[in-house]
């Protein structure tokens, strides 16, 4: 019966275990289907972030990236909050 | 004839390969079909105890690429089904003892004489399966509702994939509808859409599958057992026939006997 109004009052913090499982899978396969490590990834991030610090100021505290399935392909979506415009 | 060779597949061990080799070759048999399993797991042999007959073991895969005999001395009739045969692996050899070569010369020998030739394959990716698909036209990936196994599972798509065996299609074996009803297994919606490949069948996990096994009788053959009603279905699609999967809804009774505590 607990499980039931557990169910009914779902709180945030009872995620259930198959979607831990789900999103844990779906992370893991994009980065298994493209052979591409974190650290690569974090490499790469660093780059970007050094290209991109050329043109704008950023706030690198808060940039996301991750790969990421779309469909039947992969995609590497980055989403970088932009502060302002360098002035050159 | 030019019968269509199957191999099963999984990434992981124990997801049930064996045990569903077993029971498709059993089914399609009792569908009247000429149908040969191939034990491709050599060194770990384990279909010849799983359908009953590992007493009648003379020669196996080894001798017959080795010329030790002829292929029809290798084959061992099922007790139950005179159009079901089985060519066992060897037990003393490893795994690479049969070349891809060899592998795909012997099912094209076996299409002229079965309507389908199954393939029982080695778990993981390296040369054991690559040589257990080579002669494969379909590859069916058997897999558990787990990370590890569905994991694995991707993983055996894609080298299906890059060795040219197209499509496979997926069996979802041991899924407990009880956990799926309180959320605590991945459902079969989330299983697909996260390996994006077709959907042969789905079997429950069942106390029968051990008894089955320890009397050496597929549970496709058992009446009133809900992993053997799976395996008939399947059976049949791969026929060709439109069955829909079994209905995995726990029934009202049940239902409400959890309900108020009884289940």
């Amino acid at each position: 019966m607990l499980d039931i109004m557990k169910g009914i009052f779902n709180n945030k913090e009872d995620v259930s275990s198959k979607d831990v499982a789900k999103e844990r899978l779906r992370l893991v396969l994009v980065h298994d289907r493209i052979g591409v490590s974190p650290e690569i990834i974090e490499e790469m991030k660093e780059e970007l972030i050094e290209v991109i610090s050329k043109y704008l100021d950023i706030d690198d505290e808060r940039i996301d990236m991750d790969l990421e399935r779309q469909d039947n392909s992969v995609a590497l979506i980055a989403n970088i909050p932009i502060k302002r415009l360098k002035k050159r | 004839m030019a019968g269509k060779a199957y191999v099963i597949t999984s990434g992981k061990g124990g997801v049930g390969k064996t045990t569903t080799t077993a029971n498709l070759g059993t089914g399609l048999a009792k569908l009247g079909k000429k149908v040969v399993l191939i034990d491709a797991d050599i060194g770990l042999r384990n279909l010849d105890v799983v359908l009953g007959l590992e007493n009648r073991i003379v020669y196996d895969i080894v001798d017959v690429v080795e010329g030790n005999c002829r292929l029809e001395q290798a084959l061992i009739k099922d007790k139950r089904y005179s159009s079901l045969c089985l060519l066992p692996a060897a037990q003393t050899r490893d795994k690479t003892a049969v070349t891809p070569e060899q592998m795909i010369e012997l099912t094209d020998q076996l299409r002229e004489d079965f309507d389908y030739i199954i393939i029982d394959c080695p778990a993981g990716i390296e040369q054991g399966f690559k040589n257990a698909i080579a002669g494969a036209d379909e590859a069916i990936v058997v897999t558990t509702p787990e990370v590890s196994a569905v994991r694995d599972a991707d993983r055996i798509v894609g080298m299906l994939e890059a060795e040219g065996v197209h499509d496979p299609q997926l069996i979802i074996n041991r899924v407990r509808i009880d956990m799926i009803n309180r959320g605590d297994m991945m459902d079969i919606e989330d299983m697909i859409e996260i390996l994006a490949i077709k959907l042969l069948g789905i079997v429950p996990e069942d106390e029968k599958i051990v008894v089955s096994t320890n009397k050496g009788e597929p549970v496709v053959l058992a009446e009133n057992s809900r992993s053997g009603e799976a395996f008939w279905n399947i059976t049949r699609r791969i026929e060709g026939e439109e069955v829909p999967l079994i209905d995995l809804e726990e029934g009202l009774l049940n239902k409400i006997k959890r309900l108020v505590g009884l289940g």
